[in-house]
């Protein structure tokens, strides 16, 4: 611990700090921090505050020079323009915005249901190699999705999943298992395997003990994995731009994104259909708060 | 209601760590059989094997007359206590007892019944309808139990059942098991590292040590005549003094000059130990009658009894216990006697019990 000469010559009133105001003054150092919390805010929020103006601001409101920040005529107008198309009837987005729920949420189950299980064996049987393997499973994520687009994309031309929502169902969950997989096993790992001991002497086969009494148990962590697992299948650009291309098969970020690029850009809608597309993560991210710092960490999981 | 026959059982782990190097045993229908042991000697593998929870490297389990190697636990019809109680934690009191009962088919009617018969039996009415977060760990314990008995097994397999609880609930429990036990005259298998525990509950202990029965036998053959000089050292608070002796004159002879009556059929030239128990020797008054002298090394008092440690010349000092009347200061000048019967004697190269 380090003492400083302040407190080592002089006795008494030091004493009387709170123990982290030493080196600075209690005062200018949460001035200082307070400060710099502002500016970090400021410049994490901006965008997110301007994108949710600009998406409720009419036209000529948003390309008035200077910018309006306050006094700008408010319309629905935009969000209207995101699901329904100029001419009536269901627009381009709001088809992405179904292929994104069906995709996101067929490729969560399909992670899921495979990796709870999986995690459940490596938490409770003897795998040989098991740490190789687990590592092996973990490594797959090290890479970023670009690194490996380009000989999925052959790969998929050849088995025809090109430009298909199969396709993209499927790559998402191969990309979500290893990572529910860890995450499980940190959560499997806190359930006692005496419960399944005991629901085998009570007259159970070793899957009936699983399915009753841990799982139930798992319910919880099963939901923020899932969670995660749908945030990343939703928010996922680069295999989707990569491997889909027509309207009726691409998910909301690429079609989104290829709002942008013609001569004029409609930066109304492109706003407002980023706020829909962003609202269900807000919510998901609200739901498992507790369990983001868990998850950053892959698993580690400690009470 | 069966016997439990475990021959040759042998257990590796898949890790390469031996836990149950060798170990026989011969359990009798409705006998209340304790495995003791030091931590990881391999009492719960061992359980864990009869409960068909662990499948054995190689070796026999019989409950009954059937041979249960291949039987998955379920049909081995066999309930088991564990040290951390599993009670099922979203499920009430009530359910946790039903499982084992609905996993059997039974009609509702019996099932209730017998859920209340083995509440009324452990005293539950009360926490019926609690889940196991709500209960102390007494409670938690007391439905650990009834959910053993609610099935009526063949076998009731405890490990360590009572380690969770505090000295006063646990001397209860033990009263409770016992009586329990005597009751339904089921076989239960007991294991604990806790000898008091060993010695109050069990029929007969099986003293266990790496994966290996050093001795078999009713808790009075346990405490006196110990098989091997880890059974002398283990079993007994304090544990039983080891005198290094010599025959001489149809006498065994300690450095410091205690003479003991030998038991017959002693081997000669051979290195020997002779057991003596604390109880069996006595601090005096210097100079007394039959004792050597002696002085206090120092002095436990425990309230009901004094724990002596005393120096008679010998390479090691002995522990005598003796009632708290009649003090002796540290450093006193003494006399040392030997009271008790015939010691048992013990080669010192074996380690085994001689005679
Ligand atoms: N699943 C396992 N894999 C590998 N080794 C194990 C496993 N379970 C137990 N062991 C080892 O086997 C040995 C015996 O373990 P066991 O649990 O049977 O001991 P124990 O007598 O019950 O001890 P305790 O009194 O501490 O409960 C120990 O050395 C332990 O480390
Ligand atoms: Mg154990």
């Amino acid at each position: 611990m380090a003492v400083s000469v302040n407190e080592a010559v002089s006795t008494g009133p030091v004493r009387d700090h709170p123990p982290g105001a030493r080196r600075l003054g209690g005062r200018s150092r949460s001035i200082l921090e307070v400060a710099l919390l502002a500016v970090l805010a400021v410049v994490m929020l901006f965008p997110v505050l301007w994108m949710i103006e600009t998406s409720i601001k009419e036209n000529r409101d948003v390309y008035a020079i200077p910018a309006k920040f306050v006094d700008f005529q408010v319309t629905s107008e935009h969000f209207k323009d995101v699901f329904v198309a100029s001419g009536g009837g269901r627009s381009a987005l709001s088809v992405s915005f179904l292929n994104s729920v069906l995709v996101a949420g067929v490729s969560t189950v399909l992670a899921t249901v495979l990796g709870v299980p999986a995690a459940w064996a490596y938490s409770r049987f003897a795998v040989k190699a098991k740490k190789d393997q687990l590592f092996f499973i973990l490594s797959t994520r090290f890479m970023p999705p670009v690194v490996v687009v380009v000989p999925i994309f052959l790969m998929y031309r050849q088995v025809g999943l090109i430009d298909t929502k199969l396709g993209l169902i499927l790559i998402y969950a191969a990309f979500n298992l290893p990572f529910t997989i860890w995450m499980m096993k940190g959560f499997v790992d806190e359930v006692p395997a005496e419960y399944e001991d005991a629901a085998m002497l009570d007259g159970y086969t070793r899957l009936q003990a699983f399915w009753r009494f841990t799982l139930p148990l798992l319910v919880p962590g099963i939901a923020a994995t899932a969670v995660f697992a749908l945030i990343f299948s939703w928010n996922e650009f680069v295999f989707a731009i990569f491997l889909t291309s027509s309207d009726n098969v691409r998910t909301a970020p690429p079609a989104i994104a290829g709002l942008i690029g013609g001569t004029t850009v409609d930066w109304g809608l492109v706003a407002a259909a980023s706020v829909v597309c962003a609202l269900p993560v807000f919510v998901f991210a609200y739901l498992v708060r507790k369990h983001l710092v868990a998850g950053v960490t892959l698993g580690a999981v400690r009470r | 209601m069966a016997g439990i026959e475990v021959t040759a059982l042998h257990k590796r782990y898949p890790d390469g760590t031996v836990a149950v190097d060798h170990v026989d045993l011969s359990i009798g229908d409705g006998e209340l059989f304790v495995m003791l042991g030091p931590s990881g000697c391999g009492k719960t593998t061992t359980l864990r094997a009869i409960a068909g929870l662990e499948r054995q490297t190689t070796g026999d389990i019989r409950i009954g007359n059937t041979l249960v190697n291949d039987l998955p636990p379920a049909e081995r019809d066999i309930a088991m206590v564990f040290q951390f109680y599993a009670l099922y934690p979203h499920l009430r009191t009530r359910d946790n007892l039903a499982f084992p009962l609905r996993a059997e088919g039974l009609p509702k009617a019996e099932v209730r019944e017998r859920v209340d018969a083995a509440a009324r039996l452990m005293r539950l009415g009360s926490l019926l309808d609690r889940r196991p977060r709500r209960l102390s760990g007494g409670e938690q314990q007391r439905v650990a139990l009834a959910r053993a008995l609610v099935r009526r097994p063949r076998a009731f397999l405890m490990d360590e059942p009572l380690t969770n609880l505090d000295a006063e609930l646990r001397a209860d429990m033990r009263t409770e098991i016992k009586h329990l036990q005597g009751e339904l005259g089921t076989t239960m298998v007991y294991v604990t590292h806790d000898q008091v525990e060993a010695m109050s509950l069990g029929h007969r202990i099986a003293i266990l040590n790496k994966g290996r029965v050093e001795q078999i036998g009713t808790p009075l053959e346990v405490y006196e005549r110990p098989a091997s000089l880890f059974c002398a050292a283990f079993i007994g608070s304090p544990p039983m003094n080891l005198i290094e002796v010599e025959v001489a004159d149809g006498k065994l002879r300690s450095q410091g000059g205690l003479v003991l009556t030998p038991p017959p059929g002693l081997p000669r030239d051979r290195c020997l130990l002779a057991g003596v128990r604390p109880e069996a020797l006595e601090v005096t008054e210097p100079g007394a009658e039959g004792s050597v002298p002696a002085r206090v090394v120092s002095a436990e008092w425990l309230g009901d009894e004094i724990i002596y440690v005393v120096d008679h010349g010998d390479q090691r000092d002995v522990r005598v216990r003796m009632p708290p009347t009649g003090r002796f200061a540290v450093d006193a000048r003494v006399g040392l006697r030997h009271t008790g019967g015939t010691p048992a004697v013990y080669d010192v190269s074996t380690e085994e019990l001689v005679a």
